[in-house]
C-alpha cells in the first residue's frame, strides 16, 4: 500500500517535468550517431564493434538521471519526510531504484537492440540485447543508486556519481557485452546473461543497505 | 465541516528526553536536557541562533544521534519501540517545506499525507482548513511561501500522526494566518496531538517553555 502510494510518485517525477527518460534515450541516440563518425562509416568495421558500442553506451545513459535520483528530495527537504514514513529506508531507496528502473531502465533496453541494429549488428542479436539491456539495467539503477546516496549534498555531484559508478558498472558491461558477442560468435551466450543476472540481483539485495547509510549519513 | 483525526487512539501519548546531550561538528550544543511531554500539550523551544533548537528536534525524529542521554516515546502500553514509534507516530516540518516546485499542491499533499497513514478525503480537509483548496491544481512553484507553508502544515493536520516537531512554523504567516494555524493546534491538542515547536515568535496558543542555553 504505502510501497505503491511511493512508487507512483517516484515515477511520476522522473516522467514529469524535465522529462528524465527522453532526455536518458535521446543523449543515448545522440551518443550511437557520434559513433560512426568516429570509428568509420564501412558496415564491416562498424558491425564488428556495434554490439559492444551500444553496450557501453547504454551504461553511460543511464547515468543521466542519476543526480536527480536522491539530491532533488534532499534538497528540498522531502528526504526527511520519506524517512518518517511507515517504510524503512532501505525499502525507500530500493523502491526510488525501482521506480527509476521502469522509468529510465526500460525505454533504454527498448532502444538498445535498436541502436546496436542501425548500428550495424545482426538482427538476430535484438532479442538478447533487448534482454540483457533489460537485466543489467536493473543492476545499472541500483548500483547508480548507491553513487547517487553516496554523492547527497556535495557540489557537482552528477560527476562524482559518474567517477563512483562507472568502475562498478564494469561487470555488468562485461558480462552484457561478453554475452551477445558471444552469440555474434556463435558460442553459448547463457553463462554471460547468468552472470549479468546475479550481477544485478546482488545489487539489488545489497546496495539498499548502503543507500540507506548514505542517506542518514547526509540527513545528520 | 472538518473532522479532525481522534487522537486518543494515537500510537504516542507521551514523549520524554532525558538527560539529552547534543553535540555538532564536536562542539556541544547542549547537555543534560530532561522534559517531558505528553497528551495535550504544548512545549515551545526558545534560545537564540545556534542554541541546537532544530538539532533537538532532529534528535527527536531520529536524524540525528545524541551524544549522550536519550529519547523514549510512552504509549497506551508502556514504552513504544523508537524507530517504530518514529515511523508511524510523529510528524516533522523543518524549515524547509519539502514540497517539488514542479508538482501541483494536490499532489505533493496526496503522496505525503497518504505516506504518512492519512487519506485523500483528510488532505481535502486539512486544505479546506487552511484555506489553500483554491489553490489544488496549481503548481507549487506558483505559491508564495506563506501558501506553500500552508501547503506543509496542511500534511500535518491530515495525517493521524499526535506528536508534532515544529521548527518555526509560523515564519512566513500573516497575522490572519498564524491565529488559524493557532486554531488548528488547539484542535490538536484537545484531541489528544502533542506540539513541540522551535520559535522566536511566541505560539498563539497556551504552551509551556523549555529554553535552551548557547
Amino acid at each position: 500500500m504505502s510501497a505503491g502510494v511511493l512508487l507512483r510518485r517516484e515515477l511520476a517525477l522522473a516522467w514529469g517535468r524535465g522529462g528524465g527518460p527522453l532526455l536518458a534515450c535521446a543523449f543515448y541516440t545522440g551518443m550511437a550517431m557520434l559513433l560512426p563518425l568516429a570509428a568509420g562509416p564501412s558496415p564491416q568495421s562498424l558491425a564488428v564493434v556495434a554490439p559492444g558500442s551500444a553496450w557501453a553506451a547504454l551504461a553511460l545513459a543511464s547515468l543521466l538521471p542519476l543526480e536527480r535520483l536522491f539530491e532533488r528530495d534532499f534538497e528540498d527537504g522531502a528526504l526527511d519526510l520519506l524517512t518518517l514514513g511507515p517504510l524503512p529506508l532501505e525499502l525507500v531507496c530500493a523502491i526510488k531504484c525501482l521506480a527509476q528502473w521502469l522509468a529510465t531502465g526500460a525505454p533504454l533496453a527498448v532502444l538498445a537492440p535498436l541502436v546496436s541494429f542501425a548500428l550495424g549488428a545482426p538482427f538476430s542479436l535484438m532479442p538478447l540485447t533487448f534482454l540483457c539491456a533489460l537485466i543489467g539495467g536493473l543492476g545499472f539503477a541500483f548500483t547508480g543508486g548507491l553513487g547517487a546516496s553516496l554523492a547527497l549534498g556535495s557540489r557537482r555531484g552528477g560527476l562524482l556519481i559518474a567517477v563512483i559508478v562507472l568502475p562498478l558498472f564494469a561487470p555488468p558491461v562485461i558480462f552484457g557485452g561478453g554475452a551477445v558477442a558471444a552469440m555474434a560468435g556463435g558460442l553459448g551466450w547463457a553463462p554471460g546473461l547468468m552472470l549479468l543476472a546475479a550481477y544485478s540481483l546482488a545489487a539489488v539485495a545489497l546496495s539498499p543497505v548502503a543507500m540507506a547509510a548514505a542517506c542518514r549519513n547526509a540527513l545528520s | 465541516m472538518r473532522r479532525p483525526h481522534d487522537r486518543r487512539q494515537a500510537l504516542i501519548r507521551s514523549l520524554l528526553v532525558e538527560q539529552l546531550a547534543v553535540a555538532r561538528g564536536g562542539r556541544g550544543l547542549f547537555e543534560d536536557l530532561s522534559f517531558g511531554l505528553d497528551a495535550g500539550q504544548a512545549v515551545v523551544l526558545t534560545g537564540p541562533n545556534g542554541s541546537g533548537k532544530t538539532s533537538l528536534l532532529r534528535v527527536i525524529a531520529g536524524m540525528i544521534r545524541p551524544a549522550a542521554g536519550q529519547v523514549r516515546f510512552v504509549g497506551a502500553d508502556g514504552d513504544l519501540e523508537t524507530e517504530a514509534a518514529r515511523g508511524a507516530g510523529l510528524h516533522l516540518l523543518g524549515h524547509q517545506d519539502g514540497l517539488k516546485t514542479t508538482r501541483t499542491a494536490w499532489e505533493e499533499l496526496s503522496f505525503a499525507v497518504r505516506w504518512t497513514g492519512g487519506s485523500d478525503a483528510s488532505a481535502l480537509a486539512a486544505m479546506e482548513a487552511l484555506q489553500i483548496a483554491r489553490l489544488k491544481d496549481l503548481e507549487v512553484r506558483m505559491l508564495s511561501a506563506g501558501q506553500r507553508r500552508r501547503l506543509a502544515l496542511a500534511r500535518l493536520v491530515a495525517s493521524p500522526r499526535s506528536l508534532w516537531l515544529l521548527d518555526e512554523p509560523l515564519a512566513p504567516l500573516d497575522s490572519a494566518q498564524r491565529a488559524r494555524f493557532g486554531e488548528l493546534m488547539a484542535e490538536h491538542l484537545a484531541h489528544g496531538g502533542m506540539v513541540l515547536a522551535a520559535v522566536h515568535d511566541p505560539l498563539p496558543i497556551p504552551a509551556r517553555g523549555v529554553e535552551l542555553t548557547a
